[in-house]
């Protein structure tokens, strides 16, 4: 697979592979790095919101 | 029978299409949606509920990032459930091919017809891409989970 990277585009298979997750109660976030030569070279990430915390409460005054 | 005291729910989806004005308003050309973007923020930036507006201000930076971010592709129709209204953008936010070396953690969804008017801020964890893609994935768009919720 070719991988874009900062040193142009690279077969993966001449490069390391990371790749991480983080899984929590705002979001489930994964990361995928390749390395070089001890160089990070390209890295992505993919977050998914879960639930954000910004609802907005709307109240009815009482008299 | 009984009366009960209440925010109209029909009126809390109808904030979302700017159909109540309680004061002086834009003036609005057309009926359609405004156009929506959402800007990437430093994690050492300060936006949040005072926030008003896009600023450049400790926005990200870096090849292949457009100031200003990212055009939200459309919103799915306001609606309710129970008490809560609510919406969601479409579809992922997705930042191709850039690299932002400085650590970000924070997304601010504004309004551009509007005068850049703020809307939203979101966090995430504090992350940098290199010669990479950044997607952002909106969550479910319901009463319980919808991006945006007036509940």
């Amino acid at each position: 697979m070719i991988v874009t990277t900062t040193k142009g585009d690279m077969d993966d298979s001449l490069l390391e592979h990371r790749s991480g997750e983080v899984d929590n109660e705002n979001e489930f976030t994964t990361w995928t790095e390749y390395w070089l030569d001890g160089e990070l070279v390209h890295r992505s990430v993919h977050v998914t919101l879960k639930k954000p915390s910004v609802t907005c409460e709307a109240i009815a005054a009482s008299f | 029978m009984a009366n009960t005291q209440a925010m109209c729910t029909s009126f809390k989806t109808e904030l979302l299409t700017a159909t109540h004005n309680f004061g002086t308003a834009p003036i609005r050309a057309v009926t359609t949606a405004d156009t929506f973007k959402a800007a990437l923020y430093l994690a050492s930036a300060t936006v949040n509920a005072t926030t008003t507006a896009y600023s450049a201000t400790n926005e990200v930076s870096g090849t292949g990032y457009t100031a200003g971010g990212v055009t939200v592709t459309s919103w799915n129709a306001p609606a309710a459930t129970g008490t809560t209204a609510f919406t969601t953008p479409t579809a992922s936010f997705t930042y191709t091919t850039v690299t932002l070396s400085t650590a970000f953690d924070a997304v601010l969804i504004y309004n551009s017809t509007q005068s850049n008017k703020a809307v939203s801020v979101h966090t995430f964890g504090s992350q940098t891409i290199t010669a990479g893609s950044f997607i952002l994935t909106m969550p479910t768009n319901d009463a319980t989970t919808g991006l945006l919720r007036i509940a």
